[in-house]
């Protein structure tokens, strides 16, 4: 039936931001070969060597939500630019903000994607990721590297990482599940926290955000 | 006098810029009041129902009641692909509901997409959409939730030509079909609650404010299904990149 069709659209696109959380990126250790991989061979190496140690640790798979994010911060968060991703996510106000307000606003926000992130990553059951080959040139700077999760009975689920090439490799900077963008979906929250009640007004929603899901993690899990 | 009337729709045009900041949901204080209240609904009724069904039933049924109604599904799937001029896609349903309602014993397993058929995503909202149709100001609809105005009249017929009903009167003892009928409707939207139960408790998570978290998402979500995956880039994309002068 199409009613649900609409709503678990929505949802899905909404929800599925942490199913991403599996393809990302994660790092291998040695810098010098990470700076050398294509962007899709980046997404790829990094996505298997996360979703292997995730179905190969029991803990996790028990709900041991504090080494999910172990993991996501010491293979994945390296090959993400954070800066970039919350100075699209305020917009025009990051321009205005001081140095040390958009260090808080990264933090913050780092900390808030990861945890959600990790919470979704905690959920990958054996789905099967596809990876798109990569259309682009030699001396792009930017790319669209895609994905797709299949899912049984269903529709598979498109992710798709933006990537900018930097002098230490190359970095996510918005992630976009079912067309749904990351950035773009935080844009209009924030910009509404900002008109409201200023920069400083955001850092605080981010801070009682994170502290909230501080203490409702360590409560339910 | 026309001259006015030219000033006075600037006026507007400003004043309602500034009642509502955000672009193409005018109704916002509307839209909210509703969305709180589907919201209460859903937390007392539909989510503990759809964690009910979850905790009693296990995957397997619920896997095959998905595919059920997946599988009536893709008739008017079919329908819309073919409105779209999608003759490939329309054969490939067609093909689908053969195979999953024959081999796939009435539906209740997806043959077909191990077969290589993949499941199609449409909806009369999206022929609109591809007929040119823009969404127009953003609903959100009571008990169904975050829509627009195309995808509201596209819902609207989408309900009128469920499947369901004629399944039912022709499945159903003679006389209580509508007792079927309800079943299965009831069925149908518990079960897809129950799917959604992670993902939404994920939304929750990653928000700071669930109204407009939930409408960016549906907007993006929708323009996405409307141009199958390939939306044209946005005008506005990457404002405010400081990669592309946002600083400068």
């Amino acid at each position: 039936m199409n009613i649900p069709a609409v709503l678990l659209a929505l949802v899905l696109a909404a929800a599925a931001l942490p199913a991403a959380a599996d393809a990302p990126a994660a790092a291998p250790a040695a810098g010098a070969a990470v700076r050398n991989l294509d962007p899709d061979a980046l997404v790829k190496s990094v996505s298997n060597e996360v979703l292997d140690i995730i179905r190969a640790d029991k803990e996790i798979q028990a709900g041991n939500g504090r080494k999910v994010v172990e993991l996501v911060q010491t293979k994945v968060l390296p090959h993400f630019d954070f800066e970039r991703m919350t100075a699209l996510a305020v917009g025009a106000s990051w321009r205005r903000a001081t140095p040390d307000q958009r260090h808080q606003l990264v933090s913050e926000f780092e900390t808030l994607l990861v945890r959600t992130y990790s919470s979704g990553l905690a959920a990958y059951r054996n789905q099967v990721i596809d990876y798109k080959p990569l259309r682009s040139g030699a001396d792009d700077t930017e790319v669209v590297v895609k994905s797709e999760v299949k899912q049984p009975g269903g529709q598979p689920v498109t992710i798709d990482y933006r990537m900018e090439k930097l002098t230490d490799g190359w970095k996510v900077f918005d992630v976009s599940i079912g067309g749904v963008s990351l950035v773009t979906t935080y844009r209009d929250s924030f910009g509404q926290e900002v008109r409201q009640n200023g920069i400083d007004g955001l850092i605080r929603t981010l801070v009682q955000k994170n502290q909230q899901l501080a203490q409702g993690q360590s409560g339910a899990r | 006098m026309i001259r006015t009337f030219i000033a006075a729709v600037g006026a507007a045009a400003a004043l309602g810029g500034c009642a509502s900041a955000s672009p193409g949901d005018p109704f916002e204080p509307v839209n909210r009041a509703v969305f709180r209240f589907n919201d209460v609904l859903d937390e007392n009724v539909s989510q503990p129902v759809a964690r009910g069904y979850q905790a009693v039933l296990p995957e397997l049924v619920r896997a095959g009641v998905t595919n059920f109604f997946s599988n009536l599904g893709d008739v008017w799937i079919g329908v819309n692909d073919l409105l779209q001029g999608k003759v490939y896609e329309t054969a490939s349903d067609v093909m689908r509901i053969s195979m999953n309602t024959v081999l796939g014993l009435g539906g209740l397993l997806d043959v077909a997409s191990s077969a290589q058929l993949q499941k199609h995503d449409e909806d009369f909202g999206q022929t609109l959409g591809r007929w040119g149709v823009p969404p127009g100001p953003y609903l959100v609809v009571p008990f169904f939730g975050p829509s627009d105005l195309r995808d509201g009249v596209g819902l609207a017929v989408d309900l009128s030509f469920s499947p369901i009903p004629s399944v039912a009167h022709a499945a159903g003892p003679t006389g209580h079909w509508m007792l079927v009928q309800n079943g299965m409707i009831g069925l149908n939207l518990i079960n897809t609650r129950a799917n959604l139960l992670r993902a939404g408790d994920l939304a929750s998570m990653a928000a700071i404010d669930r109204y407009s978290f939930f409408r960016g998402a549906y907007q993006q979500r929708r323009r996405n299904q409307v141009y199958d995956g390939n939306p044209p880039p946005l005008r506005d994309d990457d404002d405010d990149d400081p990669k592309n002068g946002g600083s400068r």
